[in-house]
């Protein structure tokens, strides 16, 4: 028998971590299961959410994969400038707080918006954004990045050889080369945005609503918040686990996604280049769209940027803190777990992919319900279950590395007789720095925009920033909400470069 | 001594057996085929691996179910011998406290064997700012400030050039064997065993051999030996 070639740590900060993990994921979904009431089974209403939360991802999941492919073939064999601040601007969306996008598109495509400005304008009559087309368009705007990313890595991952092959033999690249690739690549990306578009509670909030556009997610919303029927939202929750379940099956694979851009930078060299202009109008359709609706929050959000209530301000304080403390404890429980490593470790980490944030929400509620107010706890909660669900993230991003530090050093460690304390102090901190402060950035992100726990809990007075700006534009007070949004904006950003920048400080290794 | 009990090693299908003893501060060279098991003997001796079966004893106490920190043994591995974000000093420092709280005693002994390796006034350069030599002799020097009455050798210095290789091999002859240290060290060169080691154990066909003496072994290598070492056999004495 092999002994363990790595200083053995104490196991109790893992095992801690694995229990929230497990209170907040199989827990909470034992306390929805327990209360569902099944007699009523389901009503036509629950029947036509479950059909349009289907529906509207499979939808955005159509539209932002065949709308990616020509953008990917354009960024794939054309170089220009700027071309890099696209890809990087492309990995934005993941940290881009849900509400702060959704105010873009609607001063884009809202009523007095830009486009419906322009058909006034011109006589012609105007559209209204909100319902399907409204969901459909906000998932698009944050899956669309997404699907360029993975089909350009499709692209770029074909060996420039073939190309050069190809062109020798004069053979038609697109037969032999690219359709191929995208056969592999289209399918499975087409699958994650399907199961990100199931459980993106925060767009179906703000966009959808009424009898026609209400998912699942919104529905339990309603349910516990307007009509307090707790059996009914136990019940829906438990219906939205079951469509989550796929999710957790295979959205893991998009935690793989590389973040950063790297080695994205390339490309392939080509010996057919017909029309230019069109990968060119493609790739200017793509940033306008894009870059337009962000540019709108700053130029609508910066007059009243310093000029901002006094309740906002408490929000964002909140929000800073729920975030920081969010933060805090994912990377705390992400390195206790890395750590440990193993076969458990891993499962526990990807469970949090399965929860909806508004199923945990509905499980915590019941369990806290009968003891205290739920607006008592709706800050605790809403950063025990932040931190939860931006575990497998934070995970993906720390576990390799301290693999390969126990891989590489481990042996010396443990020749030398240190401890486990010195060996997490002296080394494996250390030498983690950079993900641990990447991952840090990640959960800390996530949590300042997350619109989802915090809805079921939060009175007025424990309202997180993405709330207090959701209230303000149901109030139809969209100057404020703007500014709001510019501050959730640059707050997120602000915590992600800083944890970020905390890494890779000092990093002479 | 360092005696190995009817020791018999495992891993997967692979076996080997060692039964003999290497005198206390002797300097041995390990030899053999690649693959033949001379790192497996090394992790035994660590404490990486335990044995199947069998004792392995230091001074007549067993080791067998020590730790690895527990055991009185220095290991220098092929690489990642140093903490590439670690000083020079906290490195050799390791040797002494593995929790790095030093005193200013310990410190002074930590700047002594920098010294002592020709490194003086480099105490807080990081190894990537030291060249590989002076980052072998960074190894050397936290060997130097530990206890450790075994020295482990598993090719730390393969990846220098040949002059630069044979002055680390001086200076572990000098600095450790002189100083009553006992030194294994594997090596694929009978030039190296030439040069510091004045016996030689060869591992061949799951058989680590007791320990004989160099020179006349590389003379006249036995025949599985001589497959080995092919055309380096009749290299006699070291290249300069």
């Amino acid at each position: 028998m092999a002994q363990r070639a790595v200083p053995i740590t104490s196991r109790v900060p893992a095992i801690a971590a694995a229990g929230l993990v497990l209170l907040l994921t199989l827990g909470t979904l034992g306390a929805v299961l327990w209360r569902a009431e099944w007699q009523g089974g389901l009503s036509p209403a629950d029947w036509a959410a479950i059909r349009f939360t289907v529906w509207q991802a499979l939808l955005s999941a159509a539209i932002s994969v065949v709308l990616a492919i020509p953008i990917a073939r354009a960024l794939a064999r054309r170089q220009f400038r700027g071309r890099q601040f696209l890809i990087t601007l492309l990995g934005a969306p993941f940290l881009l707080p849900v509400i702060v996008a959704v105010l873009g598109l609607l001063a884009v495509f809202g009523r007095g918006g830009i486009l419906n400005s322009g058909l006034e304008a011109i006589g012609l009559p105007t559209v209204s954004i909100f319902g399907l087309q409204g969901v459909v368009l906000a998932h698009v705007f944050f899956n669309l990045p997404l699907a360029i990313r993975f089909i350009l890595q499709g692209w770029l991952a074909i060996p420039s050889e073939r190309f050069r092959l190809a062109a020798t033999l004069n053979a038609p690249i697109g037969r032999l080369l690219e359709w191929p690739m995208l056969r592999t690549v289209v399918p499975s990306t087409f699958l994650v945005i399907f199961l990100i578009c199931l459980t993106s509670f925060a767009v179906a909030l703000t966009m959808g609503g009424g009898p026609r556009a209400t998912t699942v997610e919104l529905a339990i919303y309603q349910a516990l918040r307007f009509d307090f029927d707790l059996g009914r939202a136990a019940l829906l929750a438990v219906i939205q686990f079951g469509l989550c379940v796929g999710a957790a099956l295979l959205a893991w694979r998009l935690t793989g996604e590389n973040l950063s851009g790297a080695g994205l930078d390339r490309v392939v060299q080509r010996w057919d280049t017909p029309k230019p202009w069109i990968d060119f109008l493609w790739i200017a359709a793509a940033a306008l769209f894009l870059l337009i609706p962000l540019a709108m929050i700053i130029l609508r959000g910066l007059p009243g940027m310093f000029d901002m209530p006094e309740s906002i301000l408490a929000a964002a304080m909140r929000s800073v803190l729920v975030a920081v403390g969010s933060s805090l404890l994912c990377t705390a429980m992400a390195f206790a777990l890395a750590l440990k490593g193993g076969i458990a470790v891993s499962v526990v980490g990807v469970l949090p992919l399965a929860a909806s944030g508004l199923v945990v929400g509905t499980g915590a509620f019941l369990i806290v319900f009968p003891f205290a107010r739920p607006s008592d706890v709706a800050l605790l909660v809403t950063m025990l279950v932040n931190a939860t669900l931006a575990l497998p993230f934070a995970l993906r991003a720390i576990a390799p590395a301290i693999a390969a530090i126990q891989q590489d050093f481990g042996r010396l460690g443990t020749s030398l007789g240190m401890g486990g304390w010195s060996w997490v102090r002296l080394v494996v901190f250390p030498r983690a720095r950079r993900p641990l402060g990447f991952a840090a950035g990640l959960a800390a992100a996530l949590s300042m925009g997350d619109l989802g726990v915090i809805t079921l809990f939060a009175g007025q007075s424990e309202e997180t920033l993405p709330l207090a700006m959701y209230r303000l534009m149901g109030a139809y007070r969209m100057e404020a909400a703007a500014s709001a949004a510019l501050l959730l904006l640059v707050l997120s950003f602000a915590l992600f470069w800083l944890c970020d920048k905390w890494g890779r400080s000092d990093a002479d290794i | 001594m360092l005696t190995f009990d009817r020791v018999e090693l495992r891993q997967g299908d692979f076996r080997l057996k060692a039964h003999l003893s290497v005198a206390a501060g002797s300097l041995s060279a390990l030899i053999g085929p690649s693959g033949s098991g001379k790192s497996t003997l090394l992790a035994a001796i660590a404490g990486f691996i335990a044995p199947a079966q069998g004792r392995i004893l230091w001074a007549g106490k067993d080791m067998t179910g020590k730790a690895p920190g527990q055991r009185s043994v220095a290991m220098l591995f092929q690489d990642n011998n140093l903490f590439p974000h670690l000083s020079a000093a906290q490195n050799v420092g390791l040797g002494l406290r593995p929790d790095l709280k030093l005193t200013q005693d310990d410190r002074e002994r930590v700047s002594d064997a920098l010294g002592q390796v020709g490194l003086a006034g480099l105490e807080n350069r990081k190894p990537s700012a030291l060249s590989g030599g002076q980052q072998s002799r960074v190894a050397i020097a936290r060997v130097l400030v530990s206890q450790s009455d075994i020295v482990l050798l598993d090719e730390p210095f393969a990846a220098l050039g040949p002059a630069l290789k044979d002055e680390m091999l001086d200076l572990v002859a000098d600095k450790l064997s002189a100083k009553g240290r006992t030194v294994i060290m594997v090596t694929h060169d009978p030039a190296d065993a030439r040069r510091i080691a004045s016996q030689t154990i060869v591992v061949s066909d799951g058989i680590v051999h007791p320990p004989v003496e160099t020179g006349p072994l590389l003379d006249n290598p036995p025949e599985a030996l001589a497959a080995y070492l092919g055309g380096k056999k009749d290299k006699k004495g070291p290249l300069n």
